[in-house]
């Protein structure tokens, strides 16, 4: 799916599943037989609260258009507290993802339940076509799948900026 | 001591002896009530069920007004007699404290016409004040002709211990109560102090609907129950309570049957009474029916005056 | 759940030379096969760097399908297994098991679910096969990575602990004793039984209460494997599943329980002629000497001296004639609180309830009117060790002619509790019969929804209504003194909307009783947090599934039982405290706990001592050790959930099979294959 003249943009999206709720759903809209985007290539967790923020940065960096991430409810996570330390780091992240001139609809933070199937779908479907619609993600440092560095980008969007860890 | 006074509609027109009663109580007390300047309506119980949101704007101009006369920053007390005004200035102070998109809303509205609300304002009832600022003892001891013997039916109404109010236990209340003992009279114990009168009710065509006939079939009950409790009055605090009680009794009596002929007074007017104030100067010669039973003289050196003179007018 | 063990009969495979990955590709029938091409898969996967087997079948997880796995290991083919199928909530285990059984660490294994969140989810073949290839990429790169972890194990404690020896309490260690389990039943009152000792019948069968409880009393006193801790509560808890220790508190009661024969002789010559202070057994409604017994079946059978209200303790000047009166010289007014601490495998919670505090409603009447019961109270009424020795009296000692029962009395209502407490129209119906029976008054239950669903429920409120208790179906407004017509003179007044008649009731009756709902105990928050386990949102303690796990927590080794999860009848809660027997017992029976192979550990080298994952822990897993500021994971009591890992700045916190490095290839892998 990378960009050429013969083929129409598809955008990649990482997705980052929390086993007990929103892999869940998944699973749940899958036995639902819920049709959606092939574009969200999901990676299962235990739990939100794991997610790194480098884990982001990186997925942008090997070639993501866009990052999805998933949890439980506020006051449904599994190990009680996890989601809160998602929702805290993807705050963080995004002003800095900000700073960087990378769009909101990006990277995406979800709270879907273990019984939400067809949110699963509809947000699949509602990112994968906003993202569509920004078009590729472009880093002025070449990424792994571009084959060849791309026209210089909008001043704004500094790579090498993506360094250093993000506290919690 | 003077308190800013907001009298509200009611006791101009038919609550006029509330505020006869009350001012000269507290002057006798010592105390003074000044009107607020170019006070407004407080929408009662008619515009809150049109639109809350001005009702509360109606308040918080009157809030404001009162708030203009404090010097500095200390709070200032607003006393009202009328539970019902009480009711509207109280709830709106609560909903402006509480900083909503409402609260913004007519923090703008007052901006607009060169006002302002600090939320500073105490709201006060008359009762309140009477009790919890002028106290029961100060009372105690200005009183020459204890009323001695008298059965009184206190009746609080609905809206003036519920629902903000926190002077006064909200189920069973007893301020009045506090305050008939203070003047030697006795309170009688009953369950109906806070039920509903209809008041508010009997706006409607007093003809054909049902809403007179809750008006009236309430108030019968509240009025055959003090009866039946030995009272010889029920003192309200409220224009519309007052009004209410006394104005509909034969109307009551054709409907239910049960003659009750309760004397329904100001509880300032008996308050008035037992401090040697006369019936004129306490609005006694404008209520419909009054007549108290003969007592025993109480004071020493006082004339046994019969304060039982019948007024019953229909 | 089991983790898979090492099948101990095989032949190490070799690993030098690094990872050699095998890729398994299920049709699923045609579930999988019918999308996505499963050949090309099978051929995408053979390109990829370490991949020495790539295969597809039928059905992976059927026994053909995974002797494949077995054999190519065995045969030292492959030493990392993906299989790209279903979804691993469904058959990790199983594929685990396998690899197992071929020789290697169960977690060498990865799972690419190529069924719930490709073939079943997406229109178009292509992308299908597309999205395939990058799971089973992401797969492949991951499992290269994976540690040779083995499964491991921690070791149970053999004794249970049971808190509250109410009925739930009492089923519950007589339950685990008679398994041959030592077992300590702790009880905060000075007497076993909780609520149901107070009870006078119990419905649908009108057993007497007593008749029923007193003999599992006595069982639990005298059982061998039961070490029964009356007038004690838990003040401390530590340790993790399988080994909690736990410190009690034991009050004194001033008598020595090894010696009181509960002869009660002391309370007869106390030099309190008569009782004085408030009865708390009997709700209020009768009064008690300092040293008293809460009733005469009490177990242990031993007095206690209130040092609040006896004579002794405040002032010092008393004849103690309690003293004289014992033959057995079982007096010891120096005993002080003393404790225990013992080690248990398993906790079982039943702590019980409270009722509804009935003044919160004010429209009722309860403790302004003297003739508004609750129904606890008329439970004691009636109870013949009672305060009024059965007869269902008034305060002045008088029987009520009529009598009115307000069903739901602060349940099903928004500004109390929203939800039903379960038992209170069968108990309303119950005491409706009782109350007539006893005092020959004419009753009437006002209800909103009469609910009977047991056993002989229905057929009970038949019988009740056939016994000529009036039903009326409304909401009570209020209770009022207020007397409208002669009848009503002196009497209380019912006020209710009969929704089948289409009109307002007032019904004069002498005597109000309220069925108060269930509600937690007033420390249930305390409580849950000693055990380390939650509350919902009303307040009782939170199982683990609604449906699937009743009775056991998220805090593996702590259950639940009785109605300290929530309102229940007798029934239910004695089955419930049986099953959370059960499951304690396979615990300690089975002896050990498997634990979570993907706990979180922490590279001590790496660690800065900047203590940012030490809070964060919602298990309190993470240790830190001032001295050397290195912080550590307690691996037992760790629940892999890797929030530490995601916080930690330097990297020195690691999760076992959900390392950054692995998380980084899969994500390599899911975007670097088109």
């Amino acid at each position: 799916m990378s960009e050429d003249a013969s083929r129409p943009f598809e955008p990649r999206i990482v997705a980052f599943f929390c086993n007990w709720c929103t892999y869940t759903a998944a699973d749940l809209a899958g036995i639902s037989r819920m049709q959606y985007a092939p574009n969200v290539r999901v990676i299962r967790l235990m739990c939100s609260g794991r997610v790194d923020p480098q884990f982001v940065l990186s997925a942008l960096r090997e070639g993501a258009d866009g990052v999805l991430i998933g949890g439980c409810h506020p006051g449904d996570c599994h190990y009680q507290e996890g989601n809160y330390n998602a929702l805290r780091r993807f705050e963080l992240l995004r002003l800095m993802l900000r700073g960087s001139g990378i769009e909101d609809e990006r990277v995406r933070l979800e709270w879907i339940s273990a019984s939400e199937g067809d949110r699963v779908q509809k947000v699949c479907n509602e990112m994968t076509e906003q993202v569509r619609a920004l078009g590729p993600l472009r880093l002025t440092t070449p990424r792994r799948v571009e084959a060849a560095p791309t026209a210089p980008a909008a001043p704004d969007e500094r790579a090498p900026e993506l360094v250093g860890q993000v506290t919690p | 001591m003077r308190y800013a006074y907001y009298p509200g509609c009611s006791v101009s027109g038919t609550g006029r002896a509330y505020e006869e009663s009350l001012l000269a109580v507290l002057e006798a007390l010592g105390a003074g009530l000044d009107e607020l300047d170019d006070w407004n309506c407080c929408g009662a119980t008619a515009f809150p069920s049109v639109d809350e949101d001005k009702a509360i704007a109606l308040s918080a101009r009157n809030l404001a007004l009162a708030e203009g006369r404090a010097q500095g920053s200390e709070p200032v007390d607003l006393v009202t007699p009328c539970a019902g005004c009480f009711r509207a200035l109280l709830t709106a102070h609560g909903s402006l404290e509480e900083r909503g998109p409402v609260a913004r809303q007519i923090d703008g509205a007052l901006e607009a016409v060169g006002l302002r609300y600090d939320r500073r304002v105490r709201v006060r009832h008359a009762v309140d004040l009477l009790v919890n600022e002028i106290g029961i003892e100060a009372i105690s001891e200005a009183v020459t002709r204890p009323l001695e013997g008298l059965k009184v039916a206190c009746y609080y109404g609905c809206m003036l211990v519920r629902p903000n109010a926190t002077f006064d236990d909200q189920y069973h209340p007893t301020s009045m109560d506090r305050l008939m003992q203070a003047i030697g009279a006795e309170p009688i114990d009953w369950s109906l102090k806070t039920r509903c009168c209809g008041g508010a009710c009997y706006g409607a065509d007093p003809f054909s609907g049902t809403m007179p006939q809750a008006t009236l079939w309430l108030g019968h009950a509240l009025l055959s129950e003090a009866k039946r409790r030995g009272a010889d009055a029920v003192v309200t605090a409220c224009p519309l309570c007052q009004f209410n009680l006394e104005a509909f009794q034969e109307r009551m009596v054709r409907e239910f049957g049960h003659p009750i002929e309760m004397t329904v007074g100001y509880i300032t007017q008996l308050l008035g009474l037992a401090l040697g104030l006369d019936e004129r100067t306490l609005g006694i010669h404008r209520m419909l029916r009054w007549h108290l039973p003969e007592r025993e003289p109480a004071a020493v050196g006082a004339p046994a005056a019969a304060e039982g003179g019948g007024h019953a007018r229909t | 759940m089991l983790e898979p063990e090492m099948d101990p009969t095989s032949q190490p495979v070799s690993t030098n030379g690094g990872p050699k990955v095998g890729v398994y590709v299920c049709h699923c029938g045609l579930n999988i096969a019918g999308k996505v091409d499963v050949q090309a898969v099978v051929g995408f996967a053979s390109t990829l760097p370490n991949v020495t087997v790539a295969r597809d079948y039928k059905f992976m997880c059927s026994d053909p399908g995974q002797d494949l796995i077995e054999q190519d290991l065995r045969a030292g083919l492959v030493n990392r297994v993906v299989v790209a199928s279903c979804s691993p909530l469904m058959h990790e285990a199983t594929f685990r098991r396998a690899t197992a059984k071929g020789g290697t660490s169960p977690y060498h294994f990865q799972m690419a679910s190529i069924r719930e969140h490709v073939s079943w989810v997406t229109a178009d073949g292509d992308d299908a096969t597309q999205k395939a290839n990058a799971l089973v990429a992401a797969a492949v790169r991951r499992v290269a990575l994976h540690e040779f972890l083995e499964p491991r194990q921690a070791s149970v404690r053999p004794d249970v602990m049971v808190v509250g020896a109410g009925i739930a309490g009492i089923h519950a260690a007589l339950t685990l004793a008679d398994a041959g389990k030592h077992v300590y039943l702790v009880e905060r009152e000075t007497t076993i039984g909780g609520h149901m000792a107070k009870f006078d019948k119990t419905f649908p069968t009108l057993d007497c209460s007593a008749c029923i409880l007193t003999p599992k009393m006595s069982q639990v006193r005298s059982h061998p494997n039961i070490t029964l801790w009356t007038y004690s509560d838990v003040v401390a808890v530590e340790g993790f599943t399988g080994d909690f220790k736990v410190r009690v508190r034991h009050r004194p009661r001033y008598v020595r329980e090894d010696l009181c024969t509960g002869c009660l002789e002391c309370i007869e010559q106390c030099i309190h002629k008569q009782g004085k202070f408030e009865d708390e057994w009997n709700e209020g409604l009768g009064k008690r000497k300092p040293i008293y017994i809460p009733f005469p079946q009490a177990t242990p059978a031993v007095v206690v001296v209130d040092p609040e209200t006896c004579i002794w303790f405040k002032t010092g000047k008393c004849p103690r004639t309690c003293i004289e009166a014992c033959e057995r010289d079982a007096f010891d007014f120096e005993q002080t609180e003393t404790f225990d601490e013992v080690n248990v495998g398993a906790i079982i919670l039943a702590t019980g309830f409270k009722t509804f505090d009935a003044a919160r409603i004010p429209a009722y009447g309860y403790g302004y009117y003297p003739n508004v019961y609750t129904s606890l109270e008329v439970e004691r009424l009636l109870n013949a060790a009672g305060p009024t020795g059965g007869d269902a009296i008034l305060r002045d000692g008088t029987k009520p002619k009529t009598v009115g029962i307000i069903h739901c009395v602060g349940s099903r209502d928004e500004r109390n509790n929203a939800y039903c407490s379960k038992v209170c129209c069968m108990y309303s119906l119950k005491l409706a019969h009782l109350v007539k029976e006893r005092t020959g008054a004419d009753v009437y239950n006002f209800y909103i929804d009469m609910r009977t669903p047991g056993k002989g429920y229905e057929e009970f409120y038949d019988r009740i209504m056939k016994e000529g208790v009036h039903m009326v179906r409304g909401r009570v407004a209020e209770v009022t003194d207020q007397a409208r017509s002669p009848q009503e003179e002196g009497r209380l007044v019912i006020r209710a909307e009969d929704t089948l008649m289409g009109s307002v009731r007032r019904i004069p009756v002498d005597m109000v009783v309220l069925a108060v709902g269930m509600e937690p105990q007033p420390d249930a928050q305390d409580v849950r947090r000693l055990f380390n386990i939650s509350c919902g949102g009303e307040g009782f303690f939170t199982e683990r599934h609604p449906k699937l796990a009743p009775v056991s927590t998220f805090t593996d080794g702590v259950f639940l039982a009785g109605a300290c999860q929530g309102p229940k009848d007798i029934p239910d809660t004695v089955a419930q405290a049986g099953a959370a027997a059960a499951e304690a017992l396979a615990m300690v029976d089975r002896g050990y706990v498997m634990l979570e192979a993907n706990t979180a550990w922490i590279d001590e080298a790496t660690c800065s001592g900047c203590k940012t994952c030490v809070g964060l822990c919602p298990f309190s897993a993470i240790a830190f050790d001032e001295e050397r500021k290195k912080a550590s994971v307690n691996e037992v009591v760790c629940k892999g959930c890797g929030i530490c890992v995601g916080a930690c700045p330097s990297g020195a916190a690691q999760q076992h099979l959900f390392t950054d490095a692995q998380i980084f290839a899969e994500i390599e892998g899911v975007l670097e294959h088109v």
